[in-house]
């Protein structure tokens, strides 16, 4: 599950991990307010306003049909409320978000910690992750932050690091102060370094996280490590121990159709293509995606109905395939082994009637126990559902359909 | 010869009273597998299936010769299942569960690698080495005794390949469900190689999905070991890049985790990859001919 940086936030700081400090805000009144809150906290003017979306690049990000940046700094509170009302209610596009890019809902009023001092400020990048080929985490890190890692990874491998972290001894002070090392930092910025990088792998352990990212880490002007961004995914596996992160779950941030199907437990990623699909299993409705590709047509959805393709699901299934208008045709693969296909051919058939007026063509694969008896069901309905067994015969179903 | 389990296999169930538990037992048992009882912590001492209930994995090692366990707990117990047998003794620890933390797994690997097992799954679909064991959740009916061995990530898909095999007339000597999650017990490529090492097994179908490095590692190791022909397959080539598609380890985190790659590397590597997951069968119907 992903979160909003201003959460994440809020999480780092309780396991005392430093962060940017800030106050959250849905309006432009309360933008203003927390302006002055950060103004009264920080003893500064100026503060930093930074659209609340679960997607990076925001900086670089224009708010649709406007000039406006995803993240800018303001000089004064008035200012900080009039960024905040040309960002909320505003969509967002960011080389993360596609063209469509994302509603803002919320601003993220935080302090400008770029304040000139004694040193020169300077930017890290700083990841945790689980390393699945050697069944660790990682802890990624490099001197080049405020950047895309993946282009650093591509322009300077050498300079990116990493420190493994064993699962029987968790991670160790020398490895903390390693890090700091490599960073090049002494004096009061290498022991907070070390105090950071302890605190935010408490974190990313405690929390039961998939994935930290904090880019970037920052080395102010008076020698303090703070988190100025981060990124955080907690593994959805592990929320039944952290109830009180279901309440950080923000339903605007995720496809409405989405939504839907998880109600019906249906695990459905919504796509840009013109068939749909519903299948069961996650990897043959990989596959079934990728037939559907070779068969000169593209996915519209993944949609994996589990264990149980009863008359319910699959109804629940054909009702949010079709709320969505560029599928020209359904794909329904089944292979039934437990589960048997007479009934779900049944349930097919009695979905189909129910709902009416479907108006795409229909294609039924089921295959496995009792196929044929399936076949015949759908065959004898009278709908304009088309039948196969086998695989190869469907892909050949839903290239003829397409042509049609 | 098979790998992993055979007709010898002395197989427990542990979460066996529950529901899943039972019905995948008869399942299991009405297929022939040598099911020797289960484990419900409490309720030791009872009959369950006609099978001894134990309370613990040690007893029932100790009472009815356990060699080989199949995990039905829930998720937040399943970890300590898997740690449970394997301080017990167990060989072969076959975890259907679905949804274990990550970090659960990680400590569960950790924790393993002082004993003498092999864990498959977690989030998988068992082993079956046809007409003598069957040790998960698969339909039993679509496989056939013979020479192919087959590895793959997900439950479905490999009954789609089995189907074909089978109708070709190209039997498994064992099928391996290793499961769709991050961190699993047994890899594609360890896999591969006790496919390779079984003197029965001809051919061997290797089905991978996007996310990970493990159809590349195996890929390797073909190159530089393998002695028979290698069909392979990855899901997901249509998958945008960090979407979950269903299983939680199938996810395109860079460039070197996406179905392209994974294929490229494993042409490469002299692995017949195919493009569709219809023609899985096929493909090595025309390979073994041609050999």
């Amino acid at each position: 599950m992903n979160i909003h940086e201003y959460q994440a936030k809020e999480i780092l700081k309780k396991y005392g991990v430093a962060v940017q400090g800030g106050f959250v805000a849905e309006t432009q009144e309360q933008a203003i307010e927390a302006a002055q809150k950060v103004k009264e906290e920080f003893q500064s003017d100026w503060c930093v306003v930074k659209a609340q979306i679960h997607a990076g690049g925001r900086g670089k990000g224009k708010i649709q049909g406007t000039e406006q940046r995803g993240v800018q700094v303001a000089k004064n509170p008035e200012m900080a409320g009039e960024i905040a009302k040309n960002m909320l209610g505003g969509t967002l596009v960011t080389i993360q978000t596609g063209a469509a890019g994302k509603l803002v809902n919320k601003v993220l009023v935080a302090q400008d910690v770029f304040y000139p001092g004694a040193s020169e400020p300077k930017e890290y990048y700083m990841s945790v992750l689980l390393d699945r080929t050697k069944k660790q985490n990682v802890i990624i890190y490099t001197t080049e932050g405020g950047m895309d890692i993946e282009e650093v990874a591509e322009t300077h491998p050498e300079k990116i690091h990493r420190e493994w972290v064993s699962p029987t001894t968790g991670l160790q002070p020398f490895q903390a102060r390693k890090i700091a090392f490599n960073l090049g930092l002494e004096g009061k910025a290498f022991k907070e370094m070390v105090a950071f990088v302890s605190a935010l792998y408490r974190a990313y352990e405690e929390t039961d996280s998939a994935m930290f990212e904090i880019n970037p880490v920052l080395k102010t002007s008076d020698d303090r490590i703070i988190a100025v961004d981060a990124k955080v995914n907690l593994d959805d596996n592990a929320l039944y121990r952290h109830k009180d992160f279901l309440e950080l779950r923000d339903l605007a941030e995720e496809d409405p159709t989405e939504v839907e199907a998880g109600k019906y437990n249906l695990n459905y990623v919504k796509l840009d293509g013109n068939v749909g699909c519903m299948v069961n299993g996650a990897g043959l409705a990989m596959a079934t995606m990728d037939i559907i590709k070779l068969s000169g047509g593209e996915p519209a959805n993944f949609l994996d109905v589990g264990g149980t393709a009863n008359a319910e699901t699959v109804e629940a299934g054909f009702r949010i395939i079709m709320s969505d208008p560029n599928v020209k045709a359904i794909l329904i693969n089944i292979f039934g082994g437990i589960v048997r296909c007479d009934r779900v051919a049944n349930g097919v058939v009695e979905a189909y009637k129910k709902i009416g007026d479907v108006k795409i063509p229909i294609i039924v694969r089921l295959q496995g126990t009792n196929a044929e008896e399936a076949k015949r069901i759908i065959d004898e309905s009278g709908l304009k559902v088309y039948s196969a067994i086998a695989l190869a015969e469907a892909a050949s179903l839903v290239e003829q359909v397409l042509k049609a | 010869m098979s790998i992993l389990v055979n007709k010898d296999s002395r197989v427990i169930v542990q979460g066996f009273t529950g529901n899943e538990g039972t019905f995948h037992a008869q399942q299991m048992i009405e297929y022939g597998t040598n099911v020797v009882g289960g484990v419900t912590p409490g309720k030791g001492g009872s009959l369950h299936l006609d099978r001894p209930v134990y309370n613990t994995v040690k007893d029932a090692v100790n009472e009815a010769g356990a060699n080989v366990s199949i995990i039905f707990v829930p998720p937040a117990f399943a970890a300590d299942a898997i740690m449970e047998a394997a301080e017990a003794g167990i060989k072969v620890i076959v975890c259907i569960t679905e949804g274990i933390p990550t970090k659960d797994m990680v400590t569960v690997r950790e924790y393993i690698k002082g004993y003498n097992c092999t864990l498959i799954g977690p989030n998988c679909p068992g082993i079956i080495t046809p007409g003598e064991a069957k040790i998960g959740i698969m339909p039993g009916f679509i496989f056939k005794k013979g020479s192919i061995g087959v590895v793959s990530k997900s439950g479905t898909l490999t009954y789609e390949a089995v189907d074909q095999l089978t109708k070709l007339g190209l039997g498994q000597s064992t099928a391996i469900g290793i499961g769709g999650d991050p961190i699993i017990g047994t890899t594609t490529k360890e896999a591969v190689e006790f496919f390779m090492n079984d003197p029965e097994t001809e051919g061997i179908v290797m089905i991978g999905e996007i996310g990970g490095g493990m159809e590349a590692e195996a890929a390797r190791w073909i190159k530089e070991h393998g002695t028979k022909p290698v069909v392979g397959f990855i899901a997901g080539q249509t998958a945008p890049p960090g979407r979950r598609m269903g299983h939680a380890g199938a996810i395109v985190g860079g460039k070197d985790d996406t179905a392209e790659a994974k294929m490229a590397i494993m042409r490469e590597c002299g692995i017949h990859v195919v493009e569709s997951p219809a023609e899985i069968g096929k493909k090595m119907f025309e390979v073994l001919g041609s050999k």
